[in-house]
């Protein structure tokens, strides 16, 4: 009885697993192939990876989106580890009533869909253009300032707080640690776990955000890497073997962080379940 | 930021200094917070009324003029946005139960004692989600498409006889979507139900073992009552992500054939940058979600709250 169980429990994980992993390896089988290999539904490797690479080279400038999208996903996750953490640690140990509620009101804006702030958020950077050119539209600063600090992360780092020793505080003023020095110099070290969970999951949203881009990044020059392959994909006549490379090169950043770090992924999402 | 005075650590504290010290603590505590809740009031929530203003407004550009409840009862007399939200729903009434059970099933599998590989079929199955959903989308688009692998497969296997036009039918592009979006976010879901059940003392399923339950009724007076916290949150937020679909439409049909597949995000973005722009009707769709989703979450709360009581 209990075989048969464990049977079906194989059975059933290896049909999802396969399931699961199996775009993957046509994606990255596909690369390797000329177009009409593709189509005609070759699952084996094939020798045109380099030549599938020059063409794509030679018709978008792939490195220049992945050099755009590395400048916000890393700019984005640097800003909101310290902003959210910040925050985080400042709603858990300087506690009040008025904090909680700022708190609460903070997390409603977890329920707001970002199609509803895509127009007025576009307008408020259409007027400071005409101010601050730098981070008006277009502009790599105008896909970082909406997006660098969210809810989530700042319910993630409170929860985080909750686990924190508060006694090394203590020690710390005792040593007459400024309370920004408490944070930088005893909580950052203390809480790299929970850190690099956060940096993984921001990364990877902000590595992969695609509305924002499309709707205030305009000309080629500035263009991330979602918005190019959404570009390729939608071409007439599309070169398959081409696309694949190009997504198989613009996953390679987050596969590589996730695999990494796998381990600090699960437990930050563990931690943001507690 | 200031060093804090080495007397008021050294030397007996009086209680001015302590109050000082917490006064200025409570200050220092509101610098901390301030950032955040700063940045969170001028990109979320003044966005929001600016958005609640210019559903109330017509025109294009700087040219607004206020024409009253005109966009909230253009609503239900346009045709495309009751298309976008029947659309919406039907993703949301399938795909949301279709990935919330089985991304429990598979959790629950996955807990095992004596399952081996364990890391491996975890790994696996998240995968899906380090994709952006631009990459999966097109990638998904070729593997449906009517001479795609998928069909290849199908009729190999003779399940079918005629390949299946995934994309260009009405009711298949419906499916793929769902097909899509669920390969995508039953790994993300799946950790979450993981962590809360690695959460129950093993010890309440033997008691319940020894009192002769089976899997199946272990399964529901067990592990479905202990996790629900979870099953809320996670079916609240696949609901909040589901109404905010667009990637995929956008990626996989381009929302067609027809409108058949068009989300409420994909039409409030045409209505701003594809079509003539309408700032004041997109807005006005857009307020439409919003409460959409306080209605459904209030919902998924209150069924919660009474299966609780």
């Amino acid at each position: 009885m209990a075989k048969t169980k464990l049977t079906f429990t194989y059975l059933f994980l290896i049909v999802a697993a396969f399931v699961s992993i199996f775009p993957f390896f046509w994606m990255i089988v596909s690369s390797t192939n000329l177009s009409v290999e593709v189509t005609g539904g070759k699952l084996l490797p094939g020798a045109h990876l380099i030549d599938n690479l020059t063409k794509l080279t030679e018709s978008v400038d792939i490195w220049n989106a992945m050099w755009n999208s590395a400048k916000i996903a890393v700019s984005t996750t640097i800003l909101a580890m310290l902003i959210a953490s910040l925050a985080g640690y400042g709603f858990e140990v300087y506690r009040s009533k008025a904090k909680d509620i700022v708190f609460n009101i903070l997390l409603l804006s977890m329920m707001i869909p970002f199609a509803a702030l895509m127009v007025p958020l576009y307008r408020m950077f259409g007027q400071i253009t005409n101010f601050i050119p730098f981070i008006g539209i277009d502009t790599p600063a105008a896909v970082v300032i909406p997006t660098m600090t969210t809810a989530f992360l700042i319910f993630f780092f409170r929860q985080s707080t909750k686990m924190f020793p508060k006694d090394l505080l203590e020690a710390g003023r005792m040593d007459g640690l400024s309370e920004l020095g408490l944070f930088f110099r005893v909580y950052m070290p203390t809480m790299k776990t929970s850190y690099a969970a956060a940096a993984i999951i921001t990364f990877m949203s902000s590595w992969n955000n695609y509305l924002w881009p499309l709707v205030i990044l305009q000309t080629p020059e500035n263009q991330t890497i979602p918005l190019l392959i959404s570009n390729l994909g939608s071409s007439y006549s599309p070169d398959y073997g081409v696309i694949m490379i190009a997504i198989v090169i613009s996953t390679l950043p987050t596969a590589l962080v996730f695999f990494l770090m796998q381990k600090h992924f699960v437990a930050g999402m563990v931690g943001s379940v507690k | 930021m200031k060093t804090a005075d080495p007397a008021l650590n050294t030397g007996k504290k009086t209680t001015r200094a302590r109050m000082g010290n917490r006064v200025r603590e409570g200050i220092t505590g509101w610098t901390f917070v301030g950032i955040a809740a700063l940045l969170i009031f001028i990109f979320f929530f003044y966005p929001m009324i600016q958005a609640l203003i210019l559903s109330f407004q017509t025109g294009t550009g700087m040219n607004l003029k206020f024409n009253g409840f005109d966009n909230y009862t253009r609503l239900f007399t346009d045709s495309m946005f009751l298309t976008a939200v029947k659309n919406t729903f039907i993703y949301l009434i399938f795909q949301v139960p279709l990935m919330v059970i089985l991304a429990l099933f598979i959790s629950v599998l996955l807990n095992d004692k004596n399952l081996k590989f364990k890391g491996f079929f975890r790994t696996a199955i998240f995968l899906p989600c380090i994709t952006s959903l631009v990459a999966y989308a097109v990638v998904f688009k070729y593997l449906f498409s009517s001479d795609g692998l998928v069909n290849a497969m199908l009729l190999n296997l003779h399940l079918t006889n005629t390949p299946i036009d995934w994309i260009t039918d009405p009711f298949w592009a419906k499916v793929t979507i769902i097909i899509a979006i669920t390969w995508r976010w039953t790994g993300y879901n799946m950790i979450f139900y993981l962590s809360g059940l690695q959460n129950i003392d093993s010890s309440i399923y033997e008691a319940a073992r020894i009192d002769g339950a089976s899997a199946i009724r272990q399964f529901f007076s067990i592990t479905v009552p202990l996790l629900k916290p979870i099953i809320l949150f996670t079916s609240i937020t696949s609901t909040i992500g589901t109404l905010q679909l667009f990637d995929e439409v956008v990626n996989i049909t381009k929302g067609g054939p027809g409108n058949a597949t068009t989300s409420i995000s994909q039409y409030i973005y045409n209505l701003s940058f594809e079509y003539s722009p309408d700032f004041g009707y997109a807005a006005t769709v857009s307020y439409s979600i919003v409460i959409m989703i306080i209605i459904l979450s209030f919902i998924q709360f209150k069924v919660a709250g009474e299966r609780n009581g």
